[in-house]
C-alpha cells in the first residue's frame, strides 16, 4: 500500500462526502451524549472524599458495602480500581460538618474506614491513600481546562494562520474540535471516569492531534506550489498518499507505547492511556479526512499559497 | 557528494552527550536514610555533635556517616529501621528547640555534587506523602481591618463629642456615618481625615441625613491581601518545621492559597490539627528587680550578640489579637524599625500600662502549640509511637519602653534582618487569617512506590517495543534512530535533574513515555522522505541529505505547535498538568536535538565518507518510479 509519487493508489478523497458525513454524525452524538448524559466526572472535578484501600486478596465488593453501610456510612460508593484486590469508596462530603473541619473528617474517615475492615473483613487491609476536594476547587478546575483548551486552539489557529494560510488553520481547529468532541463522546457514552489525568490526556490529544494534521497540511502546501497542473483535489489526495506511510508508522509506535502504559503502567495512568488512544485513532483519521476535507471545502487554491517563502537559509542554519 | 559534519559539530554532540550522561547518572545512586538535626535559633556545632554520638551509642545504634553542614547535623544510618529508632533516641536526649527530621542523603561522589550532578525530585505521587491546598480567608482579613476602623472611628467621634446618628459596616469594606447636619459631617472628615490615611472619604445626602462613606483602597486591600498571605505562610513554615519533615514544600498558588506538601507524612489527620493550630502572642512587662520568684517566668532571648536570660512577670498587658498592623520599616534617619498599630482598645491597654512604666522593658512572647512523638508501651507490651501536644512560649522581642506608649507605636534598635524576621513572628501570631484546607490528597507509601514502579516499567518496555520496531523497520537507520531515542531519555533526565528544579510526578513520567512514542516521529519523516527521494532515483548520498533537508521544515512546524500547546498547558496548570508540560516542552526541545542532529552525525558516520556507495540499509524500498518531476534538493520552496 505505498504511493508512488504522483500517483494515487488510495484514493481517499473519493469517499470524503461519505466521510464528512460519518465525521458529523459522530460529532452529533457525542454532543448529543454530552448535553443529555454529561460525564461522568472525578473527584477532581467534584467533591468528596476517595479513600484508597489494598486487600490481601480478591476483595469482597458486595461484604464491604454491607460492612460500611452497617457502620453508618449509607452514602458510600465502593468500587474496584486497577486490579480485583484494590477497592476505592467514595464518600459525597457530609453537609454537617462545616467547610472548616471537612479535610480533617476526611483524613479520619480514611483511618477509620480501614480499621472497621480490618476488623470486619480481612486484618490485612492496608490504607493506599485517600483525596478530599472541596467542591470548590473542583469547580475551579473545570473552569481553568476549558478555558486552557480553549488558549490553546487560539494560539493554534494563529500560528498556522501565519505559517500557513487561513483556510488551514480553519482546517487543523476543525479537525482538533472533532478529535476532542469524539473522545468527550465517548467518554461521556461509556460513562468512563473523566478526571485530571483525562483532561491532561485530552490536552496531549490537541498537540498530537495537531502534530499529524500539520505533516499533512505542510505536504499539501508543498505539492500545491510543485504540482502546477494539477486540481486541488488530486493534489490532496497525492500528498495524503505521500504521508500515510508516516502517518501510520507514527501512529502505530505512539499506540505501542499507548498500550503499554495501558496494560503495565498501574491504575492511576489508565484512564490517560485510554482517553489517548482514542484520541490517536480519532486523530489519524481526522488528519486524513477532517482538515484535508475542509481545506478542499473551503475551496483552496495554488494561489492561496504563492507567498514566495525563503526558508532555506533559515532551515541551514538552525540544523 | 558526501555527507559530513564539520568536527566542531561532531564535538558539540559529543560534548552534548557526555553532559547528559554526567547529569543523569546520580539518578542511580541509592540515597542513604539520615536524620537532619537543627536548632530553633542557633547554629549546631561539635558538642552538639558529641551530644548526639553518645546518645547514640548508650542506644546500641551506629552511624555510617556524620558532618556538620550549615547549620545542622547530618547523620546516615544503614536502613529505615536504624534511622526511626535513632530519632527516638536523639529526641529524648535533646530539649524540644532542636527538630530531628527524616531525610534522604545522597551518595553520589563529591565531585559529582561539586558540578551540581544532583537527582531528580521526586513527586509525593511517587514517594508517598499529604498534599495540602489551604485557602486563606482574605475576606475575614479585610473585614477584621474595618471592624477595627470602625471602632476607631466611633471612639474618636466621641473624643471629640461630634455627635453621629449612627455608624455601621454596610460590607467588609465600607463604613457609613451618618449626621444630622453638614457642620458636623465636615467637623468630623477633616479630623477623620489624617487619622485614617488607608481610607477614601465620600460625601452623600440620603433621607435628610448627611452620610459620609469611608471605603478602603483598592491599595490597602491588595497589601492587606499580601500581609496576611505572608503571615499564613509562616505561620504554616513554622508549624511545618514542628512536624519534622524532610524538604516540606509551602508555596504560594494564586492570590489567596498555599500548598503544603510533606512527603513521607503518614498521619494527616496530626499534620491537619498542627497546620490549623493558631499561634498567639502576649505582651509582658520583665519582671522588677526583686519580684518574688513566682511572679515571672525564665526565658531564654537569642540576639546575634549572644543569649542571656530573661524574668519576664506573668501579667499580660496586652493580647496579639489587638494587633490590627505589622510592618517592618525605616525611621527619619533610616534605621530600621517595626511598625506595631493596635485597634482602640488595645491603644486604651497599652497606654493605661506604659505610662506608669516608661524605663523598663517590655517582652513580647509568641506562644505555639506543638507536637513531640514519644515511644510508649501499649497494651500489647510493643512500643508504638504517641503524639504529645504542648505549648511552646518564646521570647521573640525584649525592649526597652521609652515613653507612654499609644495605638501606634515602634520597636527600634534592630538590624534590618532582625526588624524583618520580627514582624514576620508578630505577625505570624497576630495578622494570619482563618484558613481551610479545600484540597488534600494523602499518598501512601506503597502506593506511591508502586506508581514509581509501574512508571519505571512502562518506560522500559514501550522504548524496547518502538527500539525493536524501529531496528526491524529501518535496519541500519533504525539504530541511528534508537541510539537517538535512547540519548533522549538519557536528555530528559539529566534536565530534569540538574538543569530545572524541577519535581517529577506520574504525569511526567507519562509525559516522558508519550515523547518516546512520539520522538520517532522526526525520524520517521526523515526516513520517509529519504526513502521517497531515493525512489524518485536519487542517489544514496544525496537522498540523505535531501531527506534531512526537506523534513526539517515539517519536523519544525509540527514540534513548535506541539510545544505552544505545552507552554498553554503549563501557564494555566496546576500540579499534575504542569508536571506533564514541563517533561513534554523538554521532550520536545531535547527529541528535536537528538532526532535531527544526533542521527544524522550517526549517519555521517555511517554512511558519509563513502564515495561509492550504491544502498542504504533503510528498510524496504518499493521499486522505483518514473519521477513526475525532477526534485533538485535546494532552491525550491519546501
Amino acid at each position: 500500500m505505498k504511493a508512488r509519487d504522483g500517483r494515487i493508489l488510495i484514493d481517499f478523497m473519493r469517499g470524503r462526502r461519505v466521510a464528512a458525513v460519518l465525521s458529523l454524525l459522530a460529532v452529533l452524538t457525542a454532543i448529543g451524549s454530552l448535553a443529555t448524559r454529561g460525564l461522568e466526572f472525578g473527584l477532581d472535578f467534584t467533591s468528596g472524599t476517595s479513600v484508597r484501600l489494598g486487600f490481601p486478596d480478591t476483595a469482597p465488593i458486595d461484604q464491604i458495602g454491607a460492612q460500611l453501610d452497617g457502620a453508618g456510612y449509607g452514602d458510600a460508593v465502593v468500587v474496584n480500581f486497577g486490579s480485583d484486590r484494590d477497592i476505592r469508596v467514595l464518600l459525597p462530603i457530609d453537609p454537617g460538618i462545616g467547610a472548616a473541619n471537612e479535610a480533617e473528617q476526611a483524613a479520619l474517615t480514611g483511618e477509620a474506614i480501614a480499621a472497621l475492615l480490618r476488623d470486619g473483613i480481612d486484618p490485612g487491609v492496608i490504607l493506599l491513600g485517600s483525596d478530599y476536594v472541596s467542591a470548590k476547587v473542583g469547580e475551579e478546575l473545570a473552569e481553568q481546562g476549558g478555558l486552557g483548551m480553549l488558549v490553546a486552539l487560539g494560539i493554534i489557529m494563529l500560528y498556522i494562520s501565519v505559517r500557513f494560510q487561513f483556510k488551514f488553520s480553519v482546517g487543523a481547529v476543525v479537525a482538533l474540535a472533532h478529535d476532542l468532541l469524539i473522545t468527550l463522546g465517548i467518554f461521556s457514552l461509556s460513562g468512563m471516569e473523566f478526571n485530571l489525568n483525562t483532561l491532561a490526556a485530552l490536552l496531549a490529544i490537541i498537540g498530537y492531534s495537531l502534530n499529524d494534521t500539520i505533516v499533512v497540511s505542510d505536504r499539501i502546501r508543498e505539492n500545491f506550489r510543485a504540482l502546477r497542473k494539477t486540481e486541488p483535489v488530486d493534489t490532496v489526495n497525492i500528498s495524503l498518499n505521500q504521508t500515510l506511510g508516516r502517518t501510520m508508522i507514527t501512529s502505530f509506535t505512539t499506540l505501542l507505547v499507548l498500550f503499554s502504559i495501558l496494560l503495565i503502567g498501574g491504575e492511576s495512568t489508565q484512564g490517560f492511556a485510554i482517553a489517548l488512544i482514542i484520541g490517536v485513532i480519532v486523530g489519524t483519521y481526522s488528519s486524513i479526512y477532517v482538515a484535508s476535507n475542509v481545506i478542499i471545502f473551503m475551496k483552496v487554491t495554488r494561489e492561496d499559497l504563492l507567498v514566495p517563502v525563503k526558508e532555506d537559509a533559515e532551515a541551514d542554519s538552525v540544523v | 557528494m558526501l555527507n559530513h559534519y564539520p568536527a566542531w559539530k561532531n564535538l558539540l554532540i559529543l560534548l552534548v552527550m557526555v553532559l547528559g550522561i554526567l547529569y543523569s547518572v546520580p539518578n542511580l545512586y541509592p540515597d542513604d536514610e539520615a536524620l537532619q538535626v537543627t536548632h530553633e535559633s542557633r547554629e549546631l556545632g561539635q558538642t552538639d555533635l558529641d551530644r548526639i554520638t553518645t546518645a547514640l551509642e548508650a542506644a546500641r545504634l551506629a552511624t555510617i556517616g556524620e558532618e556538620l553542614n550549615g547549620s545542622g547535623i547530618l547523620l546516615r544510618f544503614d536502613g529505615v529501621e536504624e534511622q526511626l529508632r535513632a530519632k527516638t533516641a536523639i529526641e529524648d536526649a535533646l530539649s524540644d528547640d532542636f527538630i530531628v527530621a527524616l531525610n534522604l542523603a545522597p551518595t553520589t561522589p563529591g565531585w559529582m555534587q561539586a558540578i551540581g550532578a544532583g537527582k531528580m525530585n521526586l513527586g509525593l505521587d511517587l514517594q508517598g506523602g499529604v498534599h495540602f491546598l489551604m485557602e486563606v480567608d482574605m475576606e475575614a482579613a479585610v473585614l477584621g481591618r474595618m471592624e477595627d476602623n470602625l471602632s476607631n472611628v466611633r471612639s474618636i467621634l466621641r473624643e471629640l463629642r461630634i455627635r453621629s446618628r449612627g455608624l455601621a459596616l454596610v460590607d467588609s469594606s465600607h463604613i457609613e456615618v451618618r449626621f444630622a447636619s453638614a457642620d458636623d459631617r465636615s467637623r468630623a472628615r477633616s479630623e477623620l481625615l489624617d487619622n485614617f490615611p488607608e481610607l477614601q472619604f465620600q460625601n452623600r445626602e440620603a433621607n435628610d441625613l448627611y452620610i459620609l462613606d469611608l471605603r478602603m483602597t483598592q491599595d490597602t486591600m491588595l497589601q492587606i491581601q499580601r500581609d496576611t498571605l505572608q503571615a499564613n505562610r509562616t505561620t504554616l513554615l513554622n508549624r511545618v518545621d514542628a512536624l519534622g519533615v524532610a524538604e516540606p514544600t509551602v508555596q504560594q498558588q494564586g492570590a489567596n492559597r498555599i500548598v503544603v506538601e510533606l512527603p513521607g507524612v503518614q498521619d494527616p489527620a496530626q499534620a491537619i490539627r498542627i497546620l490549623q493550630r493558631i499561634a498567639t502572642l502576649e505582651f509582658h512587662l520583665e519582671a522588677a528587680p526583686g519580684a518574688p520568684r513566682s511572679s515571672y517566668q525564665t526565658y531564654d532571648y537569642v540576639t546575634p550578640e549572644g543569649a542571656f536570660t530573661v524574668n519576664v512577670d506573668n501579667d499580660v498587658i496586652l493580647q496579639g489579637d489587638r494587633i490590627s498592623n505589622v510592618r517592618p520599616s525605616l525611621d527619619q534617619n533610616g534605621l530600621p524599625q517595626v511598625q506595631i498599630s493596635l485597634d482602640a482598645q488595645g491603644g486604651n491597654q497599652i497606654n493605661r500600662v506604659t505610662r506608669d512604666n516608661v524605663g523598663r522593658m517590655m517582652d513580647i512572647l509568641l506562644i505555639e502549640t506543638r507536637s513531640r512523638t514519644n515511644l510508649v508501651i501499649d497494651e500489647n507490651g510493643e512500643e508504638v509511637e504517641a503524639v504529645e501536644f504542648f505549648e511552646d512560649r518564646r521570647l521573640i522581642s525584649h525592649a526597652r519602653i521609652n515613653s507612654a506608649l499609644g495605638r501606634q507605636f515602634v520597636i527600634t534598635g534592630l538590624t534590618q534582618r532582625e526588624a524583618m524576621d520580627l514582624s514576620l513572628l508578630i505577625s505570624s501570631g497576630s495578622l494570619a487569617a482563618p484558613m481551610t484546607i479545600v484540597e488534600q490528597s494523602v499518598i501512601g507509601p506503597t502506593m506511591g512506590r508502586e506508581n514509581l514502579e509501574q512508571g519505571i516499567r512502562g518506560v522500559q518496555i514501550a522504548a524496547i517495543l518502538v527500539v525493536a520496531f524501529m531496528l526491524l523497520y529501518y535496519r541500519i537507520f533504525g539504530i541511528a534512530a534508537n541510539v537517538a531515542l535512547i540519548m533522549n531519555i538519557v536528555l530528559i533526565f539529566a534536565v530534569l535533574s540538574s538543569v530545572l528544579p524541577a519535581t517529577l510526578t506520574l504525569p511526567g513520567i507519562v509525559g516522558i513515555v508519550l515523547t518516546v512514542g512520539m520522538a520517532v516521529d522526526a525520524n520517521v519523516l526523515i526516513f520517509t522522505r529519504i526513502k521517497e527521494e531515493l525512489r524518485n532515483g536519487l542517489p544514496p548520498q544525496q537522498a540523505i541529505s535531501a531527506g534531512y533537508d526537506r523534513a526539517f521544515t515539517t519536523i519544525l512546524d509540527a514540534n513548535l505547535t506541539t510545544f505552544l500547546v505545552a507552554v498553554v498547558l503549563f501557564t494555566i496548570g496546576t500540579g499534575p498538568v504542569k508536571g506533564f508540560a514541563v517533561t513534554l516542552m523538554i521532550g520536545i526541545v531535547t527529541s528535536m536535538f537528538t532526532a535531527i542532529v544526533g542521527t544524522r552525525a550517526l549517519v555521517n558516520l555511517i554512511y558519509g565518507r563513502r564515495r561509492e556507495l550504491r544502498s542504504l540499509s533503510i528498510g524496504i524500498v518499493p521499486v522505483k518510479a518514473t519521477p513526475l518531476k525532477p526534485t533538485p534538493g535546494k532552491g525550491q520552496a519546501v
